[in-house]
């Protein structure tokens, strides 16, 4: 992967490090200058963060074209007594990759986990608020939370390969919501879901070796093919290369890349650059708080808010 | 003087150094920056005090008494004792009783007349045991306090020592080990000697009753261990098993997995105590309570049951079991990652699915070494058995009835007057070590498996 020095044109001293990638889904948000314009055209924001982020959720003028993916709004969350998350509104949609950026602890991951509420396995924890995929309230009792995370897949900050064949990881998912018709049909499932994950040429010879004795990179990728494999509408990644080398890093960067489009993707990274090069939307959480949410390109270019313009520019976090 | 007085002195001599080591040390430290700490130096001298000189004793306390013993027997006095060992033994052990102030008079009048001999050579050996240790202990004591100086390290000194204790502490179990297995090695080849091996190993008969009179019936005797295997394996292998894997699988995955923390602070302790029940108690609720409701369940069903049943043993035992099982897989599920679970959850697995597919798994190594350990636990299990299984060697698979085992016919085989030289007595050393080398297999099973399945999560 060539790393290009390109900057985004900017009407903001702001340098970041940008790739082809990047410069790319720079090209993607080109259709929508429109809109843009209006955005950026925007009234001053109120001093009140919590104000501001309220008003940018259910602006009109982001995205007005299409239905959010997914819509949050002012949710909140709890470990027991101390309130991890508070009032945050978002929307993901499908056909962009969002990011969540922030310091350590902002509460970035624990938003990520009420998308397929991974919140529920943890004790003490509670979620308020309203959440909604295609229209559907996830947190109502009659939304299934097993098929929820069969439509909302997820992939962790450390790859988490079960201890079986690389097959059966990718088989897993499929096995249990019973989405193969025997043999044949799981076999189709477990390649197109290696070979979106850019895996298959690498393990195709070896699917019968153990998930765990692959390299950390492959392993990622492994995960995101047992995700990929429930054909799901949603895919989560809670720091998803954190753990890598740069190499492997790149590789996961340009697989997000490709599966844009045909997910709807949320990633949360504590890297800046990652999230200017995958991304098309960015979202910025800073103890608790969205503090600000819109285009990437704005985000790093452009933000409105002094504590983001401090983040990205690496003064604190 | 004797070896108690000598253990006593080397004891004091050891202090002293250590204090004496100490002080010295301090004074020194007056002058130069010391290596190691006084304490050090203080613990260098006592541990060259007391270890060699503790250590001689350990060895010569034992001989001692084999060297009085030939040397009373080669004075006159002892020349001219009965030549039967029994007579002979039993006069000498009342000498030596009266020597050391144990005994007032003899039931021998020989042993009052060997007493004083015997008091002379205690007194002699004593001397020279007691003697040489307090001199190990000077000699080494002189040796730790000469070291003392400045740039000495008394503290790798005391390292080394240390290590050399802790080597000889765990040496200990393993030779005992091997010592056993010596012993049983030795006393079952007695009774191959008497018995054919084949026979013990193959036979189906076992019936080690041997007749005082050579026109008894059933005068050889018969050591076919078949049978006892079999209700050893019935019993704890089979029925025990069947109810500890179940319960103390699913009662390991409640409260590794579903129970709230309060609830497992207190289920776990609960179910702890079952394993520190004594194996009596067990015994006679096995005999007195499930004993009986087996059988008149078993004739309700029409089955032929006897009082004493595989089954009832077997199910008491299982109960006894429980705990190994769960707090192994306890342990083993605990310590699969949070990711794992995660991992599968995240995928819109639900909570049993995970456990099933995932947690288990992985877990697996260690459940498998929980049931085998259950397993030779169960196997080697007395009481329960010989209060609840019966006596009779059964070849059958009828678990209303009555079945024996090998700890079982061991009791019956060592309790009570015996010779040693009978192959009913050996018979015990044979089955003892058939035994022994079925929990060794099963280990080294259950090691092969968790080694082939381990899979590694991390």
């Amino acid at each position: 992967m060539t790393k290009e020095k390109q900057p985004i044109t900017t009407n903001s001293s702001v340098p970041f490090p940008s790739t082809a990638v990047a410069a790319e889904a720079a090209q993607d948000d080109a259709g929508i200058a429109k809109e843009d314009t209006a955005w950026t055209q925007a009234p001053e924001p109120t001093p009140h963060a919590a104000d501001v982020v309220t008003e940018r959720a259910d602006a009109p003028e982001l995205d007005t074209d299409r239905t959010p993916k997914m819509i949050a709004d002012k949710v909140s969350v709890f470990y027991g007594e101390k309130q991890a998350l508070r009032d945050v509104s978002i929307q993901v949609h499908d056909d962009k990759v969002t990011a969540f950026i922030g310091p350590s602890g902002c509460g970035k991951s624990t938003f990520l986990r009420c998308l397929n509420r991974m919140n529920d396995t943890i004790a003490g924890a509670r979620v308020t608020g309203h959440i909604e995929l295609d229209g559907e309230d996830i947190n109502s009792p009659d939304m299934d939370v097993v098929q929820l995370r069969a439509r909302v897949g997820m992939v962790f900050q450390k790859p988490n390969p079960f201890p079986k064949s690389i097959y059966e990881n990718v088989a897993y998912g499929p096995r249990i919501h019973g989405l193969a018709e025997g043999k044949a049909d799981m076999d189709a499932i477990v390649e197109k879901s290696l070979r979106r994950a850019g895996l298959w040429d690498e393990v195709k010879d070896r699917l019968q070796e153990s998930g765990t004795a692959l390299s950390g990179g492959q392993q990622q990728r492994l995960c995101i093919a047992r995700a990929i494999a429930v054909d799901p509408e949603v895919i989560l990644m809670d720091e998803p290369c954190s753990a890598l080398d740069p190499i492997a890093t790149a590789k996961i960067e340009e697989l997000i890349h490709e599966l844009r489009g045909r997910y709807a993707i949320a990633i949360v990274t504590h890297n800046m650059q990652q999230a200017a090069r995958v991304s098309q939307r960015t979202a910025f959480f800073h103890l608790g708080e969205l503090i600000e949410y819109g285009k990437t390109k704005d985000i790093f270019t452009n933000p409105r808010e002094q504590r983001t313009q401090d983040y990205i520019t690496g003064r604190y976090g | 003087m004797t070896l108690t007085f000598a253990l006593i002195a080397v004891l004091l001599i050891a202090a002293v150094a250590g204090f004496l080591g100490r002080s010295r040390a301090r004074a020194v430290r007056d002058g130069a920056r010391l290596n190691s700490l006084p304490i050090y130096h203080g613990a260098y001298g006592f541990l060259w005090a007391l270890v060699p000189a503790l250590l001689f004793l350990a060895i010569w306390s034992p001989l001692q008494g084999r060297l009085i013993e030939d040397a009373v027997l080669s004075t006159p006095q002892g020349q001219a004792l009965p030549a039967f060992d029994m007579a002979r033994d039993a006069i000498t052990s009342e000498a030596y009783e009266i020597a050391t102030g144990q005994r007032e008079a003899g039931f021998n009048p020989e042993s009052t007349a060997l007493a004083p001999v015997y008091q002379q050579f205690i007194n002699r050996y004593g001397g020279i045991g007691g003697g040489f240790a307090i001199l190990l202990a000077l000699a080494g004591a002189a040796w730790g306090l000469t070291r003392v100086r400045a740039n000495f390290r008394a503290r790798a000194g005391v390292e080394r020592w240390l290590m050399g204790l802790l080597i000889a502490a765990s040496m200990i179990a393993i030779l005992t080990t091997l010592g056993i297995v010596l012993s049983l090695l030795f006393e079952t080849l007695r009774f191959f000697s008497m018995v054919p091996a084949s026979e013990f190993l193959f036979g189906t008969q076992w019936s080690p009753q041997m007749a005082l009179r050579a026109d008894q019936a059933g005068s050889s005797g018969a050591f076919g261990s078949i049978p006892l295997f079999w209700g050893t394996i019935f019993i704890g292998a089979i029925i025990a098993m069947i109810v500890a894997i179940p319960l103390g699988l699913m009662s390991a995955i409640f409260l590794t997995q579903y129970a709230p923390a309060k609830v497992r602070s207190v289920m776990k302790p609960l179910l702890e105590i079952l394993a520190g029940v004594p194996t009596v108690v067990y015994g006679y609720f096995a005999a007195l309570t499930v004993a009986p409701a087996v059988r008149d369940f078993g004739l309700s069903l029409g089955i032929p049951a006897s009082s004493e049943s595989a089954l009832a043993a077997g199910l008491v035992m299982g109960i006894m079991i429980i705990p190994f099982v769960s707090s192994m897989a306890d342990d083993s599920i605990a310590a699969v990652p949070q990711a794992m679970r995660d991992g599968s959850l995240a995928m819109g697995a639900t909570r049993s699915e995970t456990i099933r597919k995932v947690v288990l798994p992985a877990a697996l190594p260690g459940v498998v070494g929980g049931v085998l350990l259950a397993v030779s636990r169960a196997i080697g299990e007395t009481m329960i058995v010989v209060m609840a299984a019966g006596l009779a060697a059964n070849l059958t698979a009828n678990p209303f009835d009555s079945v024996t085992t090998v700890t079982v016919q061991i009791v019956q085989l060592l309790t009570g007057d015996q010779e040693f030289d009978s192959p009913k007595t050996l018979a015990a050393f044979a089955l003892g070590l058939a035994l022994f080398v079925i929990t060794l297999i099963l280990n080294l099973i259950a090691l092969t498996v968790v080694r082939r399945y381990r899979e590694a999560y991390e």
